[in-house]
């Protein structure tokens, strides 16, 4: 097969030395395997995310999604946008539809977007990378690239909100989508049936103001995982990752459980069943570190 | 009749039948103990080949008496459909086979199983007879349509389109009904986002150009007797002349009248001028044609308005409807367009608990509301203030605080109360006892429609909360009363555009009577069936029950008190064999005999055979195709029961329990289906009416020294799959703890 | 600013007068739907934080109607919306509703009479303020600010609560004080600033324009 570019859009939480920086140690590694070209996007900015909305108005929000599309129709001309990171995927989509539904939100847009000396033609196509990995690879040949199966692990999918919410992923339901458990299967591992907390809201930003309503949710969801005789999480989210991994400590202590359960990314799981080591598989990210995928990627 | 009596017995060993039961055993047991004449099998019973072979019987060997031994009477019925014979099924496949496991310890209760079905098939030919006509048969196609209204206008129009000559029989001077009061009507069109002209003009132009549709105007209906078929309807004009006409069929289309807002004192209705209803915001909406509304108490240009729903119904209060209405919601969106469309900025509020809004473009219509600017304020008002401005008092749901809004006009929307006529005579009378009790008289306060001339009462009976309905979902437009079919807000409240919808159904199923009654065929259920009950009047005790408990309405009584069947009023359920404690009725396919030689037909094993047998009676509507169902689910259940089916429950007669019990069943079932409010028997009473016998049964039992376990009543839906099966085991356990029956012989 | 935002709400006061309801569909973000919402409730079943709204989204917009204006504005209930998008694709009328949220909460800010002291509302502010200085958002600083958000003393406790968290986060690579100093950035940062100006410009020529 061809090689498959992409015009990629990374994010801010996955820049070096940021929180999902081993997500894209990940995904570069996967990417290397299934022979996929993600070009950067020059000059990407912030997205804003769901939480700009206090100091950020409607128009200078769209303005800064559109800035990386115009950039993106500028410099990797023809090729579908593809982002990693849930937020980013979601406020860019949001933004193209929000444009192309509304003539004068469109005009203003590119009025502030001339001051940066670009122009908007709001025609790339906005991608989630499990859509790439779905729809352009499929999960057949996703599966003849394993060549260490993930045996003998069980693993809850846990796909959140904002890869799920509002938009989906196409032919998936809002309340039990099923890819993230088949991309488990597909390399070997055990997804846990009927994971009760599978789309439930982790507390998003508000992990971070809201630290106690927020770590009720994560409990929860880790719960859950438990419940089903999970080993560990995966997820396509970086703020979910992040959330349901780092606050374990702090809700063992309030709520006296013992959660210890590693949370990676569904290309961590790939990175590593397709032969990475695990520094290329981002392992030495996991601050609770993933004990069985080390074992397989040492192997 | 004449011919001597012939049985044919067929046995398929098709669909698995041929590998499971010995077919030669089978085939004895029907010439040795069913005494066939003709006996013959074959591999394939219901092919072209198989129904040639017992057609060449009918035909060259004098059979007249066919027995099936092959699938469910409810399957293939296409295949084995012929003339002249009587015909009779012995359910080997749903009834034996697909119940029973296939394993070898089963071979013999199985084959024992189908022996006395083939036993019982047998019996019951020889007690069935060819159904000959009544003689009281007439075709008349004529319709009559009592209101004018869209729904009468609607049924006549349809009705004459299909070549049934209608006369509309209309109270007041004028055709158009509730409807032609409206300024405008609720949108019945995509994209149902404004209101619509009400129609009723062209509706009128449409039945004064069709010669074959006559309307009698201040006219109503002083008496209406016969049946289906021969109708005679007395039509008198205000004025005092009477005519008499005959009909085959009757829509009942006499719509409703709104509910007395006078009753609604805590609203200041009567007292400010500016509470209006619904039904007086539209002639105040007639007269500003497209301008400014102006309330009533000043001419003011309406500013502000808010729309009260529920007023007076969807409440247990005294004096109020406990029904919803159905068209209000939609009628107070309606309404408040009138003011939005002439001037966005009148404030009007809707003020309702649950937003109904039903039909295809209830919801569009609700949205496009809400685009206008209407709001929707989800509470209960408590109270219209009296003053220069009316203020209502209500308690906002959402917010949950209690607020005031005054406003230049309120509208009430109260309900609809259905022209349904007189309560039967059964319940004036119970009426009528009550207040003799508390000293007061009793008087019938509402004009009958039809005034019939039923032993029963003058009108159909009323379903619930007034209307005249039977059971929607089963019966669509039926009544209690064969040949007489409502539509429109009689039957049950709604709108004008339902109503309309409600009149086509209604005029095809009195099409279809004319029809069938010309015929001597029964209506729904039974469609087509030609037998009707006979009666031996040389053994009747006038005891009345048949006539007081036929649900139909279908026997009145003569001078003497003998009873006098119309048959073509008659659903042949059999209620009137079932009550009649002398069993001098029946039909000519089914009767005492009928199920009572099959009963005893079966083969009682000695006591000490350990094997008990138990007798299932299941309704043929409902209990029957649910066991069907359960064995094509393949659901075993145990090998010692034997089911008859009946035509209702309420034409089960206590002498087959007698008989049962004496002949030495262990455990005796009725399957009927559920009665009360929500009831789904076909014939509306008949499995309520089979409950009160067996609560007598206990006597029985007793007298026996029997265990009342023995005899048990069952409900049963036709989803009902898996709790039938379940019902037999558990009997065949019980039977297993409490023991055989001593009375096997 | 809080001069400028107090003048534009009585302005907005004095020009919508009785009709809350026109004034968030002319001003806020989506507004236009609110009327739409049918009160089934969905919504605020859906939310992941529900109980902890003073109004859920369902009577938030009731109180919209019902010209509930100060109550809606100063309320913190939309500041508990964690952007899950539940509503939204529950909802049988299909409103944005979380945008409706959002845009409430930015409306109230822009107007100067959100709830000052709420932490969402703090660090969504921060969060603001981080992306547009560099163009990108620069995770230390940023924890940095909200730790130390509610002053000195506050802030080092909070930190110290969080020191673990922030430990493990060094440890793996996945926080670095590189940031401290320059750190993440756009290049066209002149453009990037212009744009944003420009944008907020004509958004406010919009809403405070039309005074």
């Amino acid at each position: 097969m061809a090689t498959k570019e992409y015009s990629f859009y990374p994010g801010c939480s996955s820049q070096e030395g940021a929180s999902s920086s081993n997500y894209l140690k990940s995904v570069q590694s996967m990417c290397d395997v299934l022979d996929i070209k993600l070009n950067v996007i020059p000059d990407w900015n912030c997205c804003s995310a769901s939480i700009g909305y206090c100091g950020g108005g409607e128009l200078p929000r769209l303005a800064l999604s559109a800035r990386n599309i115009a950039l993106s129709e500028q410099h990797n001309a023809g090729q579908d946008i593809v982002a990693t990171c849930a937020a980013c995927w979601l406020a860019t989509k949001e933004t193209q539809e929000r444009l192309d539904d509304d003539a004068g939100l469109m005009e203003e847009t590119n009025v502030a977007l001339a001051e940066a000396g670009l122009k908007l033609e709001n025609k790339s196509k906005i991608r989630h990378m499990v859509e790439v990995l779905i729809e352009d690879i499929g999960f057949e040949e996703m599966g003849k690239h394993v060549t260490k199966p993930l045996d003998g692990i069980k693993i809850a999918g846990y796909v959140g909100c904002q890869t799920n919410r509002p938009f989906g992923i196409e032919g998936e339901s809002f309340e039990n989508p099923k890819y993230l458990d088949k991309f488990i299967e597909t390399m070997g591992a055990e997804p846990v049936e009927n994971y009760d907390k599978k789309v439930s809201c982790c507390g998003g930003a508000l992990a971070f103001s809201e630290p106690e309503k927020s770590q009720a949710l994560i409990k929860d969801i880790i719960e859950a995982a438990y419940d089903g005789g999970a080993d560990m999480i995966v997820t396509p989210c970086p703020v979910c990752q992040m959330n349901v991994e780092v606050y374990q400590d702090k809700i063992n202590a309030k709520y006296g459980t013992k959660f210890n359960i590693p949370v990676t990314y569904y290309s961590t799981l790939m990175s590593v069943a397709y032969g990475k080591n695990g520094k290329e598989s981002g392992l030495n990210g996991q601050i609770i570190k993933a004990k069985q995928l080390e074992a397989i990627a040492s192997k | 009749m004449a011919d001597e009596m012939k049985i044919g017995a067929y046995i398929c060993k098709g669909c698995g039948i041929g590998e499971r039961l010995d077919a030669g055993q089978l085939e004895m047991t029907a010439t040795r103990d069913g005494k066939a004449k003709v006996c013959q099998q074959h591999d394939f019973l219901c092919s072209e080949a198989g129904v040639k072979m017992i057609q060449d019987d009918i035909d060259n060997e004098g059979v007249n008496h066919v027995v099936i031994a092959a699938c469910s009477r409810r399957a293939k019925t296409e295949a084995f459909n012929f003339e002249n014979v009587t015909l009779s099924r012995a359910n080997l496949r749903e009834g034996v086979i697909w119940v029973r496991p296939d394993t070898d310890d089963q071979q013999e209760t199985t084959q024992e199983m189908a022996d006395d079905y083939i036993r019982m098939a047998c019996a019951e030919s020889k007690f069935m007879h060819i159904p000959a006509s009544s003689g009281q048969q007439s075709v008349n196609k004529n319709i009559l349509i009592a209101g004018g209204g869209v729904s009468g206008m609607t049924a006549a129009i349809e009705a004459s389109k299909a070549g049934y000559p209608c006369t509309i029989v209309e109270k007041t001077a004028a055709l158009g009904g509730a409807t032609a009061q409206l300024y405008k009507k609720i949108p019945t069109k995509a994209p149902y986002t404004d209101p619509e002209d009400n129609g009723v003009a062209e509706l009128i132009a449409a039945v004064e150009a069709d010669s074959n549709i006559t309307v009698c105007l201040n006219s109503t209906l002083t008496k209406t007797a016969g049946a289906p078929g021969r109708f005679e309807a007395d039509i008198s004009t205000e004025s005092g002349s009477t005519e008499t006409k005959p009909f085959g069929a009757i829509v009942q289309a006499s719509g409703f009248t709104p509910y007395d807002a006078n009753q609604l004192p805590e609203f200041s209705y009567g007292k400010n001028k500016d509470v209006v209803t619904q039904a007086e915001l539209e002639a105040l909406a007639i007269t500003a044609n497209g301008g400014a509304i102006k309330r009533p108490s000043d001419g003011k240009e309406v500013q502000s308005v808010l729309f009260i729903q529920c007023a007076g119904q969807r409440s247990k209060k005294e004096g109020h409807l406990e029904h919803c209405s159905g068209y209000c919601c939609n009628a107070s969106i309606k309404q408040a367009m009138y003011f939005k469309d002439q001037n966005a900025d009148v404030d009007t509020t809707v003020l309702y608990t649950d937003l109904r809004t039903p039909g295809a473009g209830g919801e569009n219509f609700y949205r496009s509301g809400q685009n206008k600017g209407i709001t929707f304020r989800k509470g209960v008002a408590s109270e219209v203030a009296d003053g220069a401005n009316p203020t209502v008092k209500f308690k906002d749901l959402i917010l949950d605080e209690d607020l005031e809004q005054e406003v230049d006009l309120v509208v009430l929307a109260t309900g609809m109360v259905a022209n349904a006529g007189e309560p039967t005579r059964e319940q004036i009378t119970i009426s009528e006892n009550e207040a003799k009790e508390a000293g007061n008289e009793y008087k019938v306060s509402v004009e009958s429609i039809l005034n019939l001339d039923y032993r029963q009462g003058k009108d159909v009976p009323h379903m619930g909360n007034g209307f005249a309905d039977s059971h929607f979902i089963c019966f669509p437009y039926e009544t209690q009363r064969t040949g007489i079919y409502t539509a429109g807000p009689t039957r049950r409240p709604m709108d004008s555009q339902q109503a309309m919808d409600d009149a086509m159904g209604a005029a095809m199923k009195a099409i279809a009577a004319t029809e069938n009654s010309g015929l001597g065929k029964a209506a729904h259920p039974r469609v087509a069936d030609l037998s009707f009950p006979s009666v031996r009047l040389e053994g009747c005790t006038q005891c009345k029950r048949c006539t007081v408990e036929c649900p139909f309405g279908a026997i009145d009584e003569d001078e003497r008190g003998f009873p006098q069947f119309n048959e073509s009023r008659c659903r042949r359920c059999g209620t009137c064999m079932g009550a009649c404690p002398v069993r001098v009725i029946s039909f000519e396919n089914y009767s005492i005999d009928t199920v009572g030689q099959q009963l005893k037909a079966v083969d009682i094993p000695d006591e000490f055979d350990e094997k008990p047998r138990m007798l299932v009676l299941a309704c043929e509507n409902d209990a029957y195709p649910a066991l069907d169902m359960a064995a094509q689910n393949k659901l075993e259940y145990s090998a010692f029961v034997r089911v008859i089916p009946v035509r209702c429950l309420g034409s089960v007669s206590l002498s087959w329990i007698t008989d049962s019990l004496n002949s030495g069943y262990d455990g005796i079932m009725l399957m009927g289906c559920p009665s009360g409010d929500d009831y789904q028997c076909h014939f509306v009473k008949g499995s309520l009416m089979a409950q009160e016998r067996m609560s007598k049964v206990g006597d029985t039992l007793e007298s026996l020294s029997l265990e009342k376990e023995r005899v048990q009543t069952f409900e049963i839906s036709i989803t009902d799959i898996h709790k039938v099966p379940k019902i037999i085991n558990d009997m065949a356990d019980t039977i297993e703890q409490i023991g055989m029956s001593p009375f096997k012989f | 600013m809080s001069d400028l935002s107090s003048k534009l709400n009585t302005g907005m006061v004095e020009k919508y007068r009785n009709n809350f309801l026109k004034e968030v569909e002319a001003n806020v973000e989506e507004g236009d739907w609110v009327k739409m919402c049918m009160q089934c409730g969905v919504c605020s079943g859906s939310c992941p934080l529900g109980a902890h709204w003073d109004h859920p989204p369902q009577e938030l917009f009731m109180m919209i109607r019902a010209g509930k204006r100060d109550e809606v504005l100063q309320s913190t209930s939309m500041w508990m919306c964690t952007s899950c998008y539940n509503c939204i694709v529950r909802c049988p009328r299909e409103l944005p509703i979380t945008h409706i949220m959002h845009g409430l909460a930015h409306y109230a800010t822009r107007l100067g009479i959100e709830p000052k002291g709420q932490p969402t509302r703090q660090f969504a502010q921060l969060f603001w303020d981080n992306l547009a200085k560099h163009g990108r958002v620069n995770e230390l600083w940023l924890g940095v600010n909200l730790y130390f958000m509610n002053g000195i003393v506050e802030g080092i406790k909070v930190a110290l609560g969080m020191a673990g968290i922030g430990l493990g986060m060094l440890k793996s690579g996945r926080l670095s004080l590189k940031e401290l100093i320059g750190g993440h950035t756009v290049k066209d940062k002149k453009g990037f600033h212009a744009m944003i100006k420009k944008a907020q410009e004509l958004e406010a020529a919009r809403v405070d324009g039309s005074n």
